[in-house]
Formats: structure tokens, C-alpha cells, sequence
């Protein structure tokens, strides 16, 4: 699993070993419910629920992991319409995934949960469920919500078997000593082979093949047994309603008309509308005018009690004031705060600018709301002689960072000017002054304009990360050769079965970063699945390379590369451009350049005919609302030197990297 | 027929007996209905008499041509009387509103309007002369396709009072005619120019294409030097445009055509500039070339922004409603299928879908579109050193080669024309910025606004739709 998995996961080795009785464990693991993005319904009028029939014994917390499309989603609408929680209709599909690029996409951006109500034997249980992202980019939320659970479902397509993400969520969910509830699902797929998942298992983790439920999320088909291995094999939290309260703000959203919406889970004492609460971090008292549950819409509730999640309202108007890790605890009665979350490693930076520097303001608080909701998201203030004042924002990967795009512009209708993404590279300093500058020997590099020249420096270095990749043998060959080409190292091989290999390599960051998962999708016929962890730095012969449009440097295109790399990519980057750039009255040089040497170089010749043929009574009206909207378009161009480019051309550069 | 001469002379008298000022078109002018007609406003009388030129368009055509998205129709028959009547009843309603006293031009377009039989084009003049002054002087003409202008066809629509041809040859090659579509071939096509020539000696004008999918250069200058041993004084010499929607676009895009690469684009202009200046002609328009001063006055409306009224299904028109009282110019456009268009004929005198009033600022725009299309270019009293004369885009273009700012006006150099496109975003952005200026716009510019003879005060929003 990804970085963000390892630096997360401290919570959960701190929580005492192994189910069924973490009892010794200096905080109790409650679930916790990290909220949607947008809440589409409104909680006002229902009754409220009484809590306090769910002591701490009849609760379960935990997580559904799988790899992508193995049905994570679809087994989560199961289980909602089986415990009552929805409606039992044909429409529930990811009802969990609420965002609309989550809903466009298919995919599980931000953690979802749910408050399920269920009868075992004649005890009620209160189930939390909290379904993870898919992709790898969003691992950070995969390992928050582990952190919170006493087990996991582990959910494995029968036709496509173990996958990447599947080995990596199980060491995950593993290392943090969580019960494993393997499912295999899918089995009424006319190829479905449960038997071979079931070897799988067995020889990769370790886990008796006859533990292993096969299902049909789709058809519901042992589903209901499901659950009851829920209950059986997972262990309740840990944590006491007579303990003074303990609040742990795990995620919060902002609402225009009641405010902060923070997410809480309590590990220890109760909750309830009009307790004065302080915020252990900003010392601030608020009186509490709401708390409640999430089923997965709010859901008001008299009071929280300890080992619950839910949402409580504050009345804090600000959203850097429900700051993610903080502890809440009542007026007098302090408590030692907990530890909080870490935050996340982004391994992907990218600058981002209004088109129009009038959207500054509307721009920054866009980010300051979509930040809250994504905190793993890191902002620092950039600016640009060539672009304005704008942000550097860290990203967990490329997918992470189109998602948040995309959001900027589905929820807060911004379009914004995004540069090439860039890994954080570091420079060991040789430079007295430059040393003295910084006021250390090593420096983080996320912005390619501050990539110090090598004359100043002793070395540099760039981020790896160790990657794994399940696929058929029969695309062992290419998938080799393509690693060798992002100049990776082979570290491990081994066959989970007869036609299936895991092969483990130690990448370069930035090898990886744009398209490497889309070209091994394409060589494999979508056939290999990736996944990948943190694995430090190392030293590179890194440079930078410029784009130049007649001899000005593009700076949304200036990247650091590998040496060895910057021929290729500056070939590739020039002939790109030269189909997106339009056509213009004179003759453009599109070049690649190192310093001032130019190691590429594309032409796009002057128009010599541009005029429409016909121009008659009828055509004028066409012709004026073109001309007029191009007129319109020319402000919005971005002007380099005298070159006119449209504000994507860039952007489109770049991603079509993606789409090889 | 011969009495369509009459006609036009007893047009004086009805023109100099409308009583001055003129009221609005008594519930069949496009306008808000009796109730709510605008209160007669003192309307300050123009110095000269207003004129407009008049196009009509005739919507049929036995078969569609695979490069046309126009709009035409093509159905298995025509009830011509029904829309002979129709037209002539627009041509009236839109005359009265106008209330141009002299029609400068008449142009019938389409379609196919020689498709459509002498008599319709003698009633639809015969209207036109009975509500305007029509002078004998005037240029009336007719577009026509090599393969429905017999002699005797032609005869009639002279007889009509059609004075100029506008033939679609479009090609003298027989392949490349079959591509594009059309129903004749270059021998039929020789004829019908040769014909055409007897009957309208020094009016006939021709259509040519080039740039089509698979075209050398060689065979377009060869096209061309045949096209020149044929011609009378008027040629107009279209690049293929791919419409969206047309089968030719469909099949370049689908890849089974070849799309012609920009350069080669750019030579065969460059190749028909320089064959036809070397032959006499002036290159007057983008698109256009005259010898003899044999100019297509109808089309040179157009392009200075004049007065046109358009009738027929899907006309464009750019008039003054005067007849309603009103000072505004306004762009307009008529239903564009034929049997709506007709329906609304019959119940309401005229079939106009839509009415934009143009503000200063759009006129102006389209004063400079047009305009820079000719080689007289805009010449407008629009205060052209007030807009361009000062650092901005235009004095970069002037810079570069592709303008001419001096004393007898604005207008491209002829490496601009070729590029106009390119340079009109610029020059609307610069025109849009000096507009905004306070004070920019009183005086001359505000003058030069005035393309059609009125003030140009009481310019107002978008009006609504009249269909």
C-alpha cells in the first residue's frame, strides 16, 4: 500500500495486539465515519435515536478492502439494504459514493460510512461500515479507516483473483493486527473459479482455504452470512461512557447554512446537544447544537456514547476550525489530547493559478473548503512572474490530483491553470551560501523553479517507491521490459499459481507518476494490476528541462527529469504541443532545452491562408458570433512571448501522457 | 412581360405619393400586434432617400450537392403558385416596413432559383417595383446551375427583368464535378456559360471551387486557365469549406477523402490571385474578381454594410424597421422551412422567425468583418485613427504587413487578405476596448456607426421573437 498506509497505520499498532481482546490498548479503536462531501439529503423533522441501547459490546467497526472493481461497492449496498439501513430497490448502486466524479468515474474517492442496525441471535448490533477507496492514490483514507476498525472484509473477485491493491490492503489490514474476513464474490460469473482464489489465499496469506465466504454482492447470494461473520470473528471496541469525553475530530465537512460539519468518534464518555466542548488544539469553547449518526444520511440522535461515531455541530464558522486530529473534550474537564493523524505524504506536486488573476479570492476559498473535505491535500503559496499569485498543491498521485481538479470545477464551478506535476526531489547543498540560505544542507524541491543548479549541489536525489504487480505470466516479457524502461530494479518474482506472478521492483517516483499504470493496463490487455509503497530516496542525475515557444520558457511544461530520460521526453513534449498549439500569422519554434542547450525541437509553420471562403446576407450572423467568440477567447489565451496558446493546451500536453 | 419596364417607372410615382413618414404595417408588420405597436415617434426625416438592396431565396433543388448545408430542400414537387404568392407577399409586407423608397439590387439565390419558372421571378419583381422604386439601372441577378438554364428558360427570366447570371460551374473537370456532387458535366457546363453570355453580354458571372479532397495544384491551374478562356468579366472562386453535416465532410472525416493540407490551400489562392490580376481582373473581395468594373453591386452591398432585406424561407435581412418607427437597425432572419415559412405568410404577411437589434457596437463590428473583406476595405467615416490609429493590435498588424491604415481608410494588404481571419480577433478585441473607453465612441465613431443613412440614437436590446 501506499506511503500514506505506513505513516497512518500508528494508531492501529498501538492498539493492543491481535482480536478478540485488545484490552490493554491505551486508546480504543472506535469507528469513525468520515463525512461526505456533499450531504444530499437533510436529517431535519426525523425522530431522534436513542444510542444508549448499543453498548460498547454490541458494536462492530469495520472496513470492506479490495482491489478496484472487485465489488467492494456493490457489496456495501447489499449489506445497507439487508440491515434496513435502505430501501431494498434496483437503484442502489454505490450508494456510498456520493461525489459526482466518484459516481462518473466508478470509483471510491473519499471514505464513506454507514451506521448499520442489525439483529444476531436476538441482540442488536450496531455495525459501523466505512467503505475505502479503490485506488492506490487514495490509500491515505484506506489507512484511516483501517486505523479505526477491529477487522476487514477482504473481498476478491473469483474470476480475477488476487490482485496488487488486494496484497497490498491485506498487509495493510495485517500489519495493523486487524481481524481478515475473506470473500470471494462474483461467483455467479460464468468464469468464476472460486476454488483457484481459495489457493491463492491459502498460499499468499496464509489463510485456511474453508475461511473463505463465497458470494454474490450483485445477487445478494451469502451475503446475510456475511454479516454474521462480522459479529462472530470481529472484535467490539475497547473504551468507557463513564470516562470523561474524548473526541476524536476524524474528517468535517463545511455546509453553507449550519456551518462545520465536524465527524467524530468517542473514545470515551458521551456527547450530547448544549455540552460546552474545547477544541484541545485551538483552545476554542463551542456549545454543541446538534449530534447524530450517519445511516449514510445524517441521522440526529439524543446522544453519542463511547465507541460511537457520528457528526456533531458546533456552531464553528470557520473550517480551519475543525482541524482534522483534534481532540474535543467537555468545558473543565480536560483531557490528554490524542496523538491526531499524521499528516499525508503527497508524492505528487503540481502548481495551480486562476486563469484570471480577478478569481484569486473566489479560487483560495474553493480550496480552503475542497481542502477540508480532502485534507490530505497539502496547500503552500506559490506565485509565478508568467502566471500571478497561485498555490503549490501536493497531491497523493495523478488520479488524486484530476479528482480534485475535477471537483474544483463539478463543486465549486472553478477552472484553474494546473503545471506539469513534479515528485519531490531533494538537493544535498555544496553551496556555503545556498546552505546559509536555506538554513540546511538538504533541500525538498516541489516547484522545478527552485531546482538548484548543479554547481551548488553535491547531489541529488529523487523518490522510489516499491511496487507491486500481479498479472498473467504470458505478459511477464513486456512487463520486464517496461520496467526496465522507467528504470526500475527488480527486487522480487514469485507465481501465486500456476498462471499467476507477483513481481515486486524499486521505481523511480517519477517513473511512475503520469502513465506508467495506463501503459501497463494497455500492455497487458488490462490483465496486470499495480500497487505501491513508499521506499525513500536515492541519488539521480536529475536536470531540468525547459519548453521554449521562440526561445520564452513555458513554465507551466519546466520539469525535472533523469538525464537519460530528457531527449525522449523532450522529443515527445515538442511534437505534442505542436498539435495543440494553433496555427498563428508567423512560424513557432517549439523547443526543448537544458540550460541553454536545445536537445529538441518541432516547427509549426505560419498560416498562409485563414479566410472564409463565402461571406454573404446569410453568413454574417454565423460569422460575427465565431469571430466574436474568438475575440472573446483571445483574453483567455495565454500569452507567451507573442505566442497565443490556449489555457488547456498544457494540461492536454501532459495528460495525454495518460492516455497512450 | 414586356410591361415589367412599365412597372418600375409607375414604382416612382407610388413611392413619391406614400405619405412621408409612412405608418407601421397595420397588423402584418412583424412587431408586437395592433395592441401593443410602439406610439408613432417623430422619426427625423434622412436627408437622402433610404435604400436597400433585396435578396430571395429560393429554397428547392433537384438534388442536394454533396458540399452544401444551406438551406434547401428537396421535394418531389413545388407548388409554385403557392409560393410565388407567398413571396410576393413578403417581398411587400418587408418593402412596407422598411420603408426604403429605391431597392439598389435585386438578387435571387437558393437553392435553385432557376428551378423556379420566369413567371415567379416577374411577380416577385413585379411586387418589388410596385412598393419601391426599382430602377431600370438596377442589378437584378439570378443564380443558376449549367443543368436547368436552357435558351429558352434564360429568355424568360430576361424577359422577367433579370439582367446578371450567376452560373455554379464550379468545376470544368468531370471527376471532380461527379464529387462534388452536381448534376452537369464541363462540356454542359461550356454550353450554358456560352449561352448565358449571348443573353447577358459582360453580366454573366461564374462560380468556381478549389482545395477539393485529392486536388493537385497543377489541376486547379489548369481548371483555372480553362475557367479564363470561358468567363465573361465576373468570376468567384470559392476554397471548399467542409460543412459540418455535409456527405463530403462526413467522408473526409471518415478518411475515405483526403483533406487538403493548408499549404497547398494557400499556393492555389496564391495561383488564381496571380493568374487572374496577370488576366485583368481585380481581386475586389476574398472571394471575388471583376474586369470592366463588372463588380456584383448586390454582393459589394453586403460587405459595406448596407440596407438589405431578405425574403424567402431562411433570408437574412439588416434593415430599419421603419415602419414601425423605429431608428434601429436589426438583424433579421425568416423561417427557414419552406411550409412553416409559407404558413406563416398566408397568416401574417411575412414569415420572420427572428429580430436582433444591433447595438452601435455590432454594427461596427460587422462595418470591420466586411468590410476588410474588400480591396477598398472599410472606408466608413467610422473615426478609423480614433480605433487603430493608436499602439494597439492593428499597428502590430500594420507592422507585420498584413494592414494599410491611411487617409482613404483601413484595409489588408493582399498577404493579409489571404489571413483575415486571423487578424479580425484582434482588431474586434482592439475595437471592443477602444469602444468601452468613455467618450471614445461620440462624434465621428458614432457617425461612422451610421451605415444606413439614420442617426443612430434609441439602439436597444435584443427584441423578442416574431414567429
Amino acid at each position: 500500500m501506499a506511503l500514506a498506509g505506513r505513516t497512518a497505520a500508528w494508531w492501529a499498532r498501538r492498539a493492543r495486539l491481535r482480536p478478540p481482546c485488545p484490552a490493554a490498548a491505551p486508546l480504543c479503536l472506535a469507528a469513525w465515519l468520515p463525512a461526505t462531501g456533499r450531504r444530499r439529503y437533510s436529517s431535519r423533522g426525523k425522530e431522534k435515536l436513542d444510542m444508549s441501547i448499543y453498548p460498547v459490546e454490541s458494536i462492530r467497526n469495520f472496513s470492506i478492502i479490495a482491489h478496484v472493481d472487485h465489488g467492494k461497492s456493490t457489496l456495501a449496498d447489499r449489506l445497507l439494504e439487508i440491515t434496513g439501513t435502505i430501501s431494498k430497490t434496483d437503484h442502489n448502486k454505490q450508494v456510498l459514493d456520493k461525489l459526482q466524479v466518484e459516481r462518473e468515474r466508478g470509483i471510491t474517492v473519499k471514505a464513506q460510512s454507514a451506521s448499520l442496525f442489525y439483529n444476531h441471535e436476538g441482540i442488536n448490533y450496531l455495525l459501523n461500515l466505512i467503505d475505502t477507496p479503490g485506488h492506490v492514490d487514495f490509500s491515505y483514507e484506506v489507512s484511516r479507516s483501517l486505523s479505526a476498525c477491529q477487522g476487514v472484509i477482504l473481498v476478491v473477485d473469483a474470476n480475477e483473483g488476487i490482485q496488487a491493491q488486494t496484497v497490498a490492503n491485506f498487509y495493510l489490514a495485517f500489519e495493523a493486527q486487524l481481524s481478515v474476513i475473506p470473500v470471494i464474490n462474483k461467483i455467479d460469473l460464468k468464469n468464476a473459479d472460486p476454488e483457484r482464489v481459495e489457493k491463492q489465499i491459502e498460499k499468499l496469506f496464509d489463510i485456511p482455504a474453508d475461511e473463505c465466504i463465497r458470494i454474490s454482492a450483485k445477487k445478494g447470494t451469502n451475503v446475510e452470512k456475511v454479516l454474521q461473520k462480522v459479529i462472530e470473528k470481529i472484535p467490539p471496541p475497547q473504551c468507557n461512557t463513564a470516562d470523561p469525553l474524548k473526541a476524536l475530530v476524524f474528517d468535517s465537512t463545511f455546509d453553507h447554512y449550519r456551518g462545520v460539519v465536524a465527524n467524530v468518534a468517542l473514545f470515551g464518555g458521551e456527547i450530547t446537544k448544549g455540552n460546552k466542548i474545547v477544541s484541545a488544539h485551538t483552545k476554542k469553547r463551542y456549545e454543541v447544537s446538534e449530534v447524530g449518526i450517519l445511516t449514510p444520511n445524517e441521522q440526529p440522535t439524543h446522544k453519542l456514547y463511547a465507541g460511537q461515531v457520528g457528526y456533531l455541530i458546533a456552531g464553528m464558522k470557520e473550517v480551519t476550525e475543525a482541524q482534522i486530529g483534534d481532540t474535543l473534550f467537555l468545558y473543565k474537564q480536560p483531557v490528554e489530547p490524542l496523538p491526531g493523524f499524521k499528516s499525508a505524504k503527497p508524492m505528487v506536486f503540481a502548481g495551480m493559478y486562476p486563469v484570471d488573476q480577478t478569481e484569486y479570492n473566489n479560487l483560495k476559498s474553493a480550496l480552503e473548503r475542497l481542502t477540508l473535505n480532502d485534507s490530505s491535500v497539502t496547500v503552500h503559496r506559490d506565485s509565478s512572474l508568467a502566471l500571478g499569485a497561485g498555490w503549490r498543491l501536493g497531491f497523493l498521485g495523478l488520479l488524486h490530483m484530476e479528482v480534485f481538479n475535477q471537483r474544483l470545477e463539478q463543486e465549486y464551478n472553478m477552472s484553474v491553470i494546473l503545471t506539469a506535476p513534479t515528485v519531490p526531489y531533494k538537493a544535498v547543498l555544496s553551496s556555503a551560501k545556498l546552505k546559509k540560505e536555506y538554513g540546511r544542507g538538504e533541500i525538498t524541491i516541489i516547484n522545478p523553479a527552485q531546482f538548484p543548479d548543479k554547481l551548488s549541489v553535491s547531489e541529488y536525489l529523487e523518490p522510489t517507491i516499491l511496487g507491486t504487480i500481479v498479472t498473467p505470466h504470458e505478459y511477464i516479457g513486456k512487463i520486464i521490459a517496461l520496467c526496465q524502461d522507467r528504470r526500475a530494479v527488480q527486487k522480487d518474482m514469485l507465481y501465486i499459481d500456476e498462471n499467476r506472478v507477483m513481481l515486486k521492483y524499486l521505481f523511480p517516483l517519477n517513473e511512475i507518476v503520469l502513465d506508467f499504470y495506463d501503459a501497463l493496463k494497455s500492455l497487458s490487455s488490462g490483465y496486470a494490476s499495480f500497487d505501491y509503497e513508499d521506499a525513500g530516496y536515492q541519488a539521480a542525475d536529475l536536470i531540468k528541462m525547459d519548453i521554449l515557444l521562440n526561445g520564452n520558457p513555458v513554465e507551466e511544461l519546466s520539469t525535472i527529469i533523469h538525464n537519460d530520460k530528457a531527449y525522449a521526453t523532450g522529443k515527445l513534449l515538442c511534437e505534442r504541443l505542436k498539435e495543440v498549439i494553433p496555427r498563428q500569422l508567423f512560424e513557432i519554434a517549439i523547443q526543448a532545452a537544458i540550460g541553454k542547450k536545445i536537445i529538441a525541437r518541432e516547427t509549426l509553420k505560419a498560416y498562409r491562408k485563414n479566410v472564409v471562403a463565402k461571406c454573404y446576407g446569410g453568413d454574417i450572423t454565423r460569422r460575427m458570433k465565431l469571430l466574436k467568440r474568438q475575440a472573446e477567447g483571445k483574453r483567455l489565451m495565454r500569452k507567451i512571448g507573442n505566442v497565443e496558446v490556449p489555457r488547456d493546451a498544457f494540461i492536454s500536453v501532459l495528460k495525454r501522457e495518460t492516455d497512450k | 412581360m414586356a410591361a415589367v419596364r412599365g412597372y418600375r417607372r409607375a414604382a416612382v410615382a407610388v413611392a413619391a405619393a406614400r405619405p412621408g413618414g409612412g405608418g407601421p404595417g397595420r397588423g402584418t408588420g412583424p412587431g408586437p400586434g395592433p395592441a401593443a405597436e410602439p406610439a408613432p415617434q417623430p422619426v427625423p426625416e434622412p436627408a437622402a432617400p433610404a435604400t436597400a438592396a433585396l435578396y430571395v431565396h429560393w429554397p428547392y433543388c433537384r438534388k442536394r450537392c454533396s458540399y452544401c448545408n444551406f438551406n434547401t430542400y428537396v421535394v418531389p414537387a413545388v407548388d409554385e403558385a403557392a409560393v410565388r404568392a407567398c413571396l410576393v407577399r413578403e417581398a411587400h409586407t418587408l418593402l412596407r416596413l422598411s420603408q426604403v423608397h429605391s431597392i439598389t439590387s435585386v438578387f435571387f439565390g437558393g437553392g435553385t432559383p432557376s428551378l423556379a419558372s420566369p413567371r415567379t421571378i416577374a411577380a416577385v419583381l413585379e411586387a418589388v417595383a410596385g412598393a419601391a422604386h426599382l430602377p431600370s439601372s438596377a442589378e437584378v441577378t439570378l443564380e443558376a446551375n449549367p443543368s436547368s438554364m436552357d435558351t429558352s428558360r434564360l429568355t424568360g427570366f430576361r424577359a422577367a427583368g433579370v439582367n446578371r447570371l450567376s452560373i455554379g460551374v464550379q468545376s470544368l473537370d468531370d471527376a471532380e464535378l461527379r464529387l462534388l456532387g452536381r448534376e452537369h458535366t464541363a462540356v454542359e457546363a461550356q454550353k450554358a456559360v456560352e449561352a448565358a453570355r449571348g443573353l447577358f453580354p459582360g453580366r454573366t458571372s461564374i462560380d468556381l471551387m478549389f482545395g477539393l479532397p485529392g486536388q493537385s495544384r497543377d489541376a486547379w491551374a489548369q481548371g483555372l486557365e480553362a475557367a479564363l478562356g470561358l468567363c465573361d468579366d465576373h468570376i468567384s472562386l470559392y476554397q471548399l469549406t467542409l460543412e459540418r453535416g455535409t456527405a463530403l465532410a462526413a467522408q473526409v472525416r471518415g478518411g475515405t477523402l483526403p483533406l487538403p493540407p493548408q499549404d497547398l490551400l494557400a499556393d492555389m489562392y496564391q495561383t488564381a490571385h496571380t493568374v487572374l490580376v496577370a488576366a485583368g481582373f481585380r481581386h475586389y473581395e476574398v472571394s471575388n474578381f471583376a474586369r470592366k468594373g463588372a463588380l456584383s453591386n448586390h454582393n459589394l452591398s453586403y460587405w459595406r454594410a448596407d440596407q438589405y432585406i431578405g425574403v424567402g424561407p431562411g433570408a437574412h435581412g439588416r434593415f430599419v424597421p421603419r415602419g414601425e418607427g423605429s431608428c434601429s437597425r436589426e438583424a433579421r432572419v425568416q423561417t427557414p422551412e419552406p411550409v412553416a415559412w409559407m404558413r406563416e405568410v398566408q397568416s401574417q404577411g411575412h414569415g420572420t422567425r427572428s429580430r436582433v437589434v444591433l447595438s452601435p457596437l455590432e454594427q461596427l463590428e460587422e462595418v470591420l468583418t466586411l468590410g476588410l473583406r474588400t480591396d477598398e476595405g472599410v472606408t466608413h467615416e467610422l473615426s478609423l485613427q480614433a480605433v487603430f490609429g493608436v499602439p494597439g493590435e492593428a499597428q502590430v498588424l500594420q507592422d507585420q504587413g498584413w494592414l494599410l491604415l491611411d487617409g482613404s481608410g483601413l484595409r489588408c494588404t493582399w498577404a493579409g487578405l489571404a489571413v483575415l481571419d486571423s487578424l479580425l480577433p484582434d482588431l474586434l478585441c482592439q475595437l471592443q476596448r477602444r469602444w468601452a473607453l468613455p467618450g471614445a465612441h461620440r462624434g465621428g465613431t458614432r457617425r461612422g456607426m451610421d451605415t444606413d443613412g439614420h442617426s443612430g440614437q434609441n439602439v436597444g436590446s435584443v427584441s423578442g421573437h416574431n414567429g
